[in-house]
């Protein structure tokens, strides 16, 4: 190797050049963000209103806020090479737990207390499971999704509990500094998770037990251990997605809450580029991934273009992502940029 | 005794046992107009599940059949009412469509190295997508095909009917046994489940199998779908939501090793069965709500897998699963 590097020749060697490795997340949350504004053009625009902030950008944060709550989850647990099925499940039962609380008469702090337990005995049932039981994680988490919901109107007794509780409704509808709660609570979550898994070991423990779980146990990695506080972390992550969806409408509905939503948390995590084979992950890009497909859901609405079409899309978007990381693709890529070498 | 067939042992005692329990609380359950019933009922689950069982036994998983049944009735009730075309005609559109569709999922997978579970995951999300495409309503069949099949049923002692889609269910799990434990597609697909590196050395054709799996697991879906068409008289696109999870669950109680190589078509036929049992037995209770099937059966899921897995150890130890 010479010291001095030579000039890059191809696409492929200039593309590895630039170090962020979020360009394409990012590009494409800007495209679709000018396609909003192409289709609606107030789109940027913001109004402070009471002390809160308004406008389809908001919206944007705002509706997809608990896609965002559960993709942070979920980014730990792909990047041990797992995969939590049973979030959607968990936030019935969150919601479940929170408003039947509140209406016996319960302390607000009760309830979410107790709804945030409810979602970490989850996430440490699905890390037991796999970590200890040896159970491929798609089938564990298979079990508390189809239970879960179960257990949701269980708790709920077969029907939808509204509640009038003022500062639970706060949660889903209030505002923090100008921006909505949900938001906040984005922030802070991922400020955490963040704070912990980059500024300690965990992260890296994370990593090392996603790309090689027995080479991680031999170099002293608690893998178990790191495996159950993935999956608690995404039962959490899940149950205040619960609590933020059933604060929006003011009730629990176990058969609706979150339905579906484990899928889109998964194609947020992978729009973001972390890979579905483990050991590597980014917690923002995963945020830039839900905010692309909450601005994919807003435009189709403003666009005027029949809501039905937002499933293929986001069908086609996600195998257009996946297809760029499958492994032939990205050989094929590496072979043309390696020419140069 | 093989550890091989203790699972299958287990599934049947399971049925028996629940069975003989339901007759000694409900006087009226021991009938063979019960058993036919539980036929009916899960004749679709029954179809679906055989397809299910060749993908999981292959080490795969298939996501998209549940969204492929409502595609399916929708794509009928569309042809036959919108577009007048006859009832057999629509029939073989659909299945070529869902074929096809499988086909597609199949190669996406072997030419790109893509885990089943996310490509059939897109393909979930894209069926469901094409029925809200084709409409939103739910579309009455009325040809006259549908009125004559469900009043067609054949008589058995003590009022029994079995209907014509619960013939055709038996028909597919018993053509199922075949394909998987006499023909060189269930060989094939057994050794790719067992270890895909030795089967390919073995000369096993990985691509076409693959492909092959996830077509025929549509092409069922697909005939699932028109006999849910039959079933409910009706094209809905929200049709057969989570019919995907049942279908597994009904694969892995019926004893089929979710790591693949491992399993029997008649397994899951009796897993759809226990399935149903437990349906039976809270309409025949009456006073149960209807969300304890889901946590029977996410119970049963539990203890069927944690069985699995003492089973793999215990043959681990041994040095081999025969």
């Amino acid at each position: 190797m010479d010291a001095m590097a030579p000039a890059p020749r191809t696409i492929g060697a200039v593309l590895r050049r630039i170090r962020f490795a979020g360009w394409p997340q990012l590009l494409a949350l800007a495209l679709v963000l000018a396609a909003c504004r192409a289709v609606s053009p107030g789109f940027f625009h913001l109004r402070l209103v009471d002390g809160r902030l308004f406008g389809s950008l908001i919206d944007v944060l705002d509706r997809g806020a608990p896609v965002a709550l559960l993709s942070l989850g979920m980014t730990l647990v792909i990047a041990t090479r797992g995969i939590d099925l049973s979030v959607g499940a968990v936030m019935a039962i969150s919601g479940a737990v929170a408003a039947t609380l509140v209406n016996a008469g319960s302390p607000v702090a009760v309830a979410v207390g107790a709804a945030l337990a409810a979602g970490l005995g989850c996430g440490v049932w699905n890390g037991v499971l796999v970590a200890i039981l040896r159970i491929q994680p798609i089938v564990a988490t298979l079990i508390l999704m189809v239970a879960g919901r179960g257990i949701a109107q269980l708790i709920t007794g077969g029907q939808i509990v509204t509640f009038d509780d003022r500062a639970l409704g706060f949660v889903g509808t209030g505002s923090v500094l100008g921006m909505p709660t949900p938001v906040v609570l984005v922030a802070l979550v991922a400020m955490s998770i963040a704070l912990l898994t980059r500024r300690t070991a965990l992260g890296l423990f994370i990593e090392s037990v996603g790309a090689n779980e027995r080479a991680s146990a031999y170099a002293g990695v608690g893998a178990s251990v790191v495996l159950i506080a993935a999956y608690a972390a995404s039962g959490v992550c899940a149950a205040l997605a619960g609590l933020v969806v059933a604060a929006d409408i003011k009730g629990a509905d176990a058969n609706n809450a979150g339905l579906w939503l484990e899928l889109d948390a998964i194609l947020a995590v992978v729009v973001g580029g972390t890979s579905l084979f483990g050991g590597r992950f980014s917690l923002l890009l995963s945020l830039v991934g839900a905010m692309i497909i909450q601005a994919m859901n807003t435009g189709i609405l403003l666009s005027g273009i029949r809501p039905e079409y937002n499933l293929i899309v986001k069908a086609v978007v996600v195998l257009a992502v996946l297809l760029l990381q499958s492994p032939p693709v990205r050989n094929r890529l590496s072979r043309t940029g390696g020419a140069a070498r | 005794m093989s550890l091989r067939l203790l699972p299958l042992l287990v599934t049947i005692a399971t049925f028996v046992l629940g069975a003989i329990l339901c007759s000694l609380q409900f006087p009226h359950f021991a009938s063979t107009r019960v058993f036919t019933n539980l036929l009916t009922d899960n004749a679709f689950l029954g179809i679906v599940a055989v397809g299910m069982t060749f993908v999981i036994l292959s080490g795969g998983i298939d996501l998209s059949v549940g969204s492929v049944i409502a595609f399916t009735c929708v794509l009928l009730a569309i042809l036959i009412e919108r577009d007048h075309v006859p009832p057999f005609v629509a029939f073989a559109i659909a299945l070529s469509v869902a074929g096809l569709f499988g086909a597609a999922m199949g190669a996406l997978i072997h030419v790109f190295r893509l885990p089943p579970f996310i490509v059939t995951l897109a393909g979930m999300f894209f069926a469901r997508g094409m029925c809200f495409v084709l409409t939103t309503d739910s579309i009455p069949i009325g040809a006259p095909l549908y009125a004559q099949l469900y009043r067609h049923a054949i008589d058995l002692p003590g009022h029994g009917k079995l209907s014509v889609i619960a013939i055709i269910m038996l028909l597919v799990v018993a053509a199922g046994m075949v394909i998987a434990h006499r023909t060189r597609f269930g060989t094939n697909v057994y050794a790719l489940g067992g270890n895909r590196v030795s089967a390919e050395l073995m000369g096993v054709k990985v691509g076409r199998t693959t492909i092959a799996i996830y077509t025929l697991s549509s092409t069922l879906a697909g005939l699932a779908g028109i006999v849910f068409s039959f079933y409910t008289g009706a094209g809905s696109s929200l049709a057969a939501t989570g019919v995907e999870l049942d279908t597994i669950a009904a694969v892995v109680i019926g004893g089929t090793l979710l790591s693949g190589g491992v399993g029997t078509v008649f397994g899951t036929f009796v897993g759809v069965l226990i399935q149903g049992l437990i349906q039976t037995y809270i309409t025949f209770d009456g006073s149960l709500s209807s969300w304890w099937t889901k946590i029977a059966i996410g119970a049963l899921l539990f203890g069927f897998i944690v069985m699995q897995r003492v089973l793999v150890a215990v043959a681990g130890r041994r040095g081999s699963l025969a």
